[in-house]
């Protein structure tokens, strides 16, 4: 058996440098880190690399807001503004919430479906190391090459990238293809991962853990995922015609040469809208797992739920061109994009609801997780509703490009998104870490956030409504902005206090904090049948799933609840 | 890919003691009324899902070259430098054949014969890729068309280009089975792998046809 002869052998050789065997020293610890292709521990690297990024791009934009917070300000040059809102935007969408939302399915989704990995660990660690380390590279932008106008070296051409802006005639240094070339290997990275997500889900679930049984989590990350597979590559697409464009001097997106700038918001945008819903879906499946075990009640109207995220992941296909209204699209364009984009609120409504009914008549414990998915529902349906204005087509002719668009989809990604990503941090740091977040410190966490958010994104939309632009480096007096500035550039450092709160209650609970415990917050999926934090295996032993709560199953024999499903 | 590749390899030493062990201990300590629980393989789900995420990168091109026909304001035109690629395009095809052929050996069991099949198989990509070298050469030096010419060298060069870089992978596979298998390292157990790559081989024809028609046909006019 000569294959499974080099088999063992190269087993035997990589032995000495197996993580864990010089656990509690500094390079055992490192080694434990890079060699690692255990979903738990790729899982907290990639939520660990998203809150460090959120860090540096929230610096981005408390320098942003400090520019803007009087008229005629000059805490940066212009050049630098541009920097800033263009690597603010790219790094809070791909650096951000990408990873965090990649970190939240690796650890968990393996956990709910009873699985003793991802199906391909490998594959997963590739894909991580890709986004970490493409992430850097776009950072090495700072001090690579002039931009736009020579004066600095970050991508400045929006986080969109905006052609003709990027093509070699204006963008002359290499930060253009900073940025071109960083997200494409963020995007090889994210594709690889959801491939590996779906397989995992389609593949590796325990016994009797049918499709109409995964908890919502799962199908949420499994919908999630269907997008990222087939909405990144046409990003990677146009990055490849971008690239290809600025190097070898193609003509794709060079009206001069009889090509079409507008082809470029095209592809950007197949790309872009499903990425919103890329993130948002994975905060739905937190709210969608947090409700109910607050409420002590099951989720309301599981199949509606489940049918409300795919028609989501459809409709979402072709929805694109409402960030296009006023790039002048034909009347049926126009129409048909506002209709579709007015019928994707019908299936997110449901789930408005739904989560409402879980919550009408629950015991509800108002725990951190709870708190932030509650501010999660007010904060998203006022998302949701100036996102319904911002589809009328006439209304956007107005408004787009204002900072009301700018204060809608903050409310999208911060509001909604973020929310999210806490609410997932507070439930889920005791199983990842064993030891609770300590309430206090979350409680101010939760306050100076929301006040904070409330403060920078509410006056911004009277600020557009007023008629403020998108990426104005100042402005002047007398156009009754500066109070909407002041008290938005108040708020960011609301915000900044705090992340600082969350920043410090992730790191000293993770040594200090209460112990957890298995199943501190009686829940009733499976990542809660197992230690916390979970050994390497997972699980000793799995229950059958017979229900869609089998830990409620297990937990109250007689009064399971296969026997009403 | 061939990252994948490798993973195959050694997950599959390992599957059915290890990586069920948690399933086979729950199903030992119950009595079920869901006797049977078999799910998908994951390479047959993770190579569906890579041909719908590579299908996702080719329409994007797919769409520029559509939209961009008959739009380059200098010559030279598709019309004037084009050929259709009829051998080219029937060796690429008959290789769809003869790697079920092959396939078809593995299974018998019939080792040499599954050799055979399999290195004429490589040699029919491989001679669509001199084919496809042939025609670029033509073009560039005697035509003058580079993928700055004009929109059509830029929109020709990159989709023909991304196919013909998907030829490449997919002969780096099949040359990579080809010597395992010489080395006798391809068990019983690894004949998924290998139709999983010759399912790879079937995409790569797939969206040849798909660029013929669209390159060669539709376009060949402008």
């Amino acid at each position: 058996m000569p294959n499974g002869t080099t088999i063992t052998e190269s087993g035997t050789e990589l032995q000495p440098a197996r993580p864990g065997e010089e656990r509690g020293t500094a390079t055992g610890w490192l080694q434990d880190l890079v060699f690692t292709v255990d979903h738990k521990k790729l899982g907290m690297l990639y939520v660990g690399t998203g809150l460090f990024f959120f860090v540096l791009a929230g610096i981005m934009a408390l320098l942003i807001r400090a520019q803007l917070a009087f008229p005629n300000g000059h805490v940066t040059s212009p050049q630098e503004f541009n920097s800033l809102i263009t690597m603010h935007g790219t790094v809070m969408i791909f650096w951000v919430a990408m990873p965090i939302v990649f970190g939240m399915i690796n650890y968990l989704v393996p956990l709910m479906i009873g699985a003793r990995d991802m199906a391909f660990p490998r594959l997963n660690a590739f894909s991580f190391w890709l986004t970490f380390f493409s992430g850097f590279f776009l950072f090495l932008s700072f001090v690579a090459g002039p931009g736009l106008y020579g004066a600095s070296g970050a991508p400045d051409a929006g986080w969109f990238a905006i052609a003709p802006l990027t093509s070699s005639a204006f963008s002359k240094g290499p930060s253009i293809d900073y940025w071109s070339l960083s997200v494409l290997i963020s995007g090889i990275g994210s594709v690889t991962g959801g491939i590996n997500i779906m397989v995992t889900i389609i593949c590796f679930r325990t016994r009797g853990m049918t499709l109409h049984r995964m908890p919502l989590f799962v199908w949420l990350s499994l919908v999630t995922m269907f997008l990222v597979v087939v909405f990144l590559p046409p990003l990677s697409a146009a990055q490849i015609m971008l690239t290809l464009e600025r190097f070898l001097g193609a003509t794709f997106f060079d009206a001069q040469a009889g090509g079409s700038a507008i082809l470029w918001q095209h592809f950007f945008w197949i790309f872009g809208h499903p990425e919103v819903y890329i993130l948002v879906l994975p905060a739905f499946a937190v709210i969608s797992e947090v409700v109910p075990v607050f409420s002590r009640k099951p989720i309301f109207g599981y199949p509606m739920m489940v049918a409300a995220t795919v028609l989501i992941g459809f409709i979402s296909a072709g929805v694109w061109a409402h960030h296009m209204f006023t790039v002048g699209l034909n009347s049926f364009g126009v129409t048909f994009f506002a209709m579709a984009t007015l019928a994707i609120s019908v299936p997110t409504g449901i789930k408005m609801f739904n989560w409402l009914a879980t919550m009408y008549g629950g015991k509800i414990r108002l725990e951190l997780p709870m708190i932030f998915a509650i501010a999660f529902l007010f904060q998203f349906l006022i998302a949701g509703l100036t996102g319904i204005m911002l589809g009328v087509a006439p209304f956007d002719w107005q408004l787009n490009d204002s900072y009301f668009v700018i204060a809608h989809f903050h409310y999208v990604i911060v509001g909604g998104i973020l929310y999210g990503i806490f609410g997932f941090l507070y439930y889920w740091y005791p199983k990842a870490f064993g030891r609770m977040l300590d309430k206090k410190l979350g409680l101010w966490h939760f306050w100076l956030f929301t006040i904070g958010f409330h403060l920078t994104f509410d006056p911004q939309h009277f600020a557009g409504v007023l008629g403020m632009p998108r990426r104005i480096y100042t402005y002047h007096p007398g156009r009754g902005w500066e109070l909407w500035n002041l008290i938005s550039t108040i708020g960011a450092f609301f915000q900044a206090a705090g992340t600082i709160c969350l920043v410090v209650n992730l790191l000293w609970s993770a040594r200090k904090g209460k112990i957890a415990g298995d199943d501190p917050w009686d829940a009733w999926t499976l990542e809660w049948a197992t230690t916390s934090p979970p050994p390497d295996y997972n699980f000793e032993t799995l229950p059958e799933v017979r229900s869609r709560r089998p830990l409620w199953d297990l937990k109250h024999p007689e009064d399971p609840d296969w026997k009403f499903e | 890919m061939e990252i994948r590749i490798i993973k195959f390899e050694f997950t599959s030493q390992i599957p059915t003691n290890v990586r069920n062990q948690s399933r086979s201990v729950s199903s030992q300590s119950l009595t079920s009324t869901e006797s049977e629980w078999k799910l998908p393989s994951p390479r047959v789900v993770g190579m569906i899902l890579v041909i719908l995420t590579e299908t996702a990168l080719f329409t994007i091109f797919v769409v520029a070259y559509l939209y961009y026909i008959g739009k380059s304001i200098s010559g030279p035109y598709p019309h004037e430098v084009l050929e259709l690629p009829i051998l080219g395009t029937v060796m690429l095809l008959s290789s769809s054949v003869t790697i079920v052929i092959a396939e078809q050996n593995l299974h018998k069991g019939v080792n040499s014969l599954f050799n055979l099949w399999w290195v004429i198989t490589a040699l029919l990509g491989i001679g669509f890729l001199i084919y496809t070298g042939v025609e670029w050469h033509k073009l560039i030096y005697e035509d003058h068309l580079t993928i700055s010419t004009n929109l059509f060298g830029s929109t020709f060069y990159s989709l023909v280009g991304l196919h013909a870089s998907h030829v490449v992978v997919g002969l780096i596979l099949i040359l990579m089975i080809l010597i395992l298998n010489l080395t006798g390292c391809v068990k019983h157990y690894h004949h998924e792998h290998v139709i999983m790559i010759s399912w790879y081989w079937h995409f790569v024809d797939a969206v040849w046809i798909v660029v013929f028609t669209v390159v060669y046909v539709i376009g060949a006019k402008s």
